[in-house]
């Protein structure tokens, strides 16, 4: 790896912890990173010729605090940078004061950077793009392709979200027991979103949004880090990995979706999944379970699955019964009649989804799952009914093109019978 | 003699690079790999999953499981090699080699004192 290669990797992974210090310290999201910004020119000024410093965070810290700090003393934002000796270097009683400073505090700054994304007023959205640019440190133009919209708009659209957040009053101290664990679902669940805009897409856009699925995994793993001990925050991370390791199997040539049933599973990424195991084992260990948890299990037990036969159909059934309790939602209950279609046939799993009609009536899985519990039962023309009113649903030309299959399917089977009916 | 060469590394800055960096970054050791491979030379090579995968037995009586990886140093033990080295400037020199292909963080050369190839294969 080049020089700056290794620099540009360095100031990304010190970035959450150096900004979310500077924020703790200026209480001002845009001085923060405005300092973090003149630290990184500095770092990319020094580092090549003294080398890098031993702990790249705190010497951006430093850094970022004392240009900004000399900033404000003159009162005027755009200042030549001080001279060098004018910045102290880390030494001595400084190194010992930063330390203290920042070193004791880092995972609640890093936990207070992501939690102020979730703001819950922002839309998801713009949480999304906010922590990307914010945490991640992505370019407005690298997240408005993400997004597929203008840098302009994107550009607007993370001013207002910033605007938005700068009135929270966020508290500062370092938070109680019950505060931090609610940040910490707060987050999650953002992280999780960042994973979904990434792993929802398909065809072209598949693999420009990849990267959002890698931000998020490395975003979970940044949180696990910071807090070992939280079974949930395994869970996540190993559901995240776990869905991640089919990325390679999930789509064919033409960029449509292949379900799981029909994937190559020698294309699912092992370091992956040997990762995601490691972390549901050690979850379920703590005995505290949770919706994420419970999604990893469930995602989990496919991948320990080495043929689709081979799956553990009456495990994942009971595993969607603890999620309804958890979560009740008729889109869980929608996917725990897949596992019941599997392990007591596709009557018994008619059954369980007919009451979810009228909440689910404009729904494309609803009406594709329904149709292929009928197509199961023989009732033909009925599962042709919901395919047509899916196709009318789907979000996607690769959700539509599913569904023709089964509608191609319905018509290759119906034909011989009519010639038969015919003779 | 074997040595074994451990691989210490700031984990954060090995989990931003991106897949093409660690690409890279991967096929330049294999190039060393595969030299030490003609020579004879190399043992079992083997890269470990991130820290948040790891537990900790503390052997305590009862024995305590802990989350995490041993100790929670800024740089961490991510990965290893071992190979034949007739003394410690030869292992010096591989380390060398390695640490030009893959800069940053450092390497802890230890002699073996007694190894089992075992039998699982990869």
């Amino acid at each position: 790896m080049t020089d700056t290669a290794w620099i540009d990797a360095a100031l990304t992974s010190a970035r959450p912890q150096a900004v979310g210090a500077l924020l703790r310290y200026f209480r001002n999201l845009d001085t923060a990173e405005e300092a973090f910004q003149n630290a990184c020119l500095r770092a990319l000024k020094s580092w090549p010729q003294n080398g890098p410093p031993r702990d790249p965070a705190a010497w951006l810290i430093m850094v970022g605090r004392n240009v900004a700090i000399d900033d404000i003393r003159r009162g005027k934002k755009q200042t030549p940078l001080p001279e060098d000796e004018a910045i102290s270097d880390l030494d001595d009683a400084e190194e010992e004061l930063a330390e203290r400073l920042d070193g004791s505090h880092y995972r609640d700054d890093i936990l207070r950077l992501l939690f102020i994304c979730c703001h819950p007023e922002l839309p998801a959205t713009q949480q999304i793009a906010l922590a990307l640019r914010i945490v991640s440190g992505l370019t407005v133009k690298q997240i408005a392709r993400a997004f597929l919209v203008s840098e302009a708009a994107m550009e607007q659209r993370i001013t207002r979200a910033k605007a938005r957040v700068a009135d929270a009053n966020v508290p500062f101290e370092t938070p109680g027991a019950a505060e931090r664990s609610e940040r910490l679902a707060s987050v999650a669940a953002m992280i999780y979103l960042i994973f979904n805009e990434g792993y929802s897409a398909s065809g072209d856009t598949a693999e420009i949004r990849k990267p959002l699925c890698e931000e998020a995994i490395r975003l979970a793993r940044l949180l696990l880090r910071l807090f070992q001990s939280e079974p949930e925050i395994m869970g996540l991370t190993a559901l995240l990995l776990l869905q991640h390791a089919r990325t390679d199997a999930r789509f064919d040539a033409d960029g449509e979706v292949i379900l799981l049933d029909d994937q190559d599973r020698s294309k699912w990424n092992k370091a992956l999944i040997s990762e995601g195991l490691a972390l549901i084992d050690k979850a379920m260990r703590h005995r505290r379970s949770g919706p994420y948890q419970v999604q990893a299990a469930i995602a989990a037990l496919h991948a320990r699955a080495e043929k689709p036969e081979d799956t553990d159909w009456t495990q994942i059934d009971l595993l969607y019964g603890a999620l309804e309790i958890m979560q009740p939602s008729p889109v869980v209950t929608l996917n725990r009649a897949v596992a019941v279609s599997k392990v007591k046939g596709p009557q018994a799993a008619l059954d369980m989804i007919e009451p979810l009609a009228a909440r689910l009536s404009n729904y494309f899985h609803f009406f594709g799952v329904r149709g292929a519990f009928l197509m199961q039962l023989g009732r033909n023309d009925e599962a042709r009914t919901a395919f047509d009113r899916a196709i009318a649903l789907a979000n996607t030309s690769a959700e539509a093109a599913h569904i023709r299959m089964h509608l191609d399917r319905l018509q290759r089977d119906s034909q011989p019978r009519g010639k038969k009916a015919g003779k | 003699m074997l040595y074994a060469i451990l691989c210490y590394h700031d984990e954060d800055t090995v989990g931003s690079w991106t897949k093409e960096q660690d690409a890279a970054v991967m096929k330049k050791l294999s190039v060393v790999q595969d030299k030490l491979t003609k020579q004879g030379r190399l043992g079992p090579v083997a890269r470990l999953l991130p820290t948040t995968a790891a537990t900790t037995l503390r052997k305590d009586d009862p024995p305590l499981v802990l989350d995490g990886p041993y100790a929670e140093t800024k740089e961490q033990l991510l990965g290893f090699y071992l190979v034949d080295c007739k003394d410690l400037d030869e292992a010096l020199g591989v380390a060398r080699e390695l640490g030009a292909a893959n800069p940053g963080g450092a390497y802890e050369i230890r002699p073996l004192g007694h190894f089992t190839a075992g039998s699982v294969q990869p």
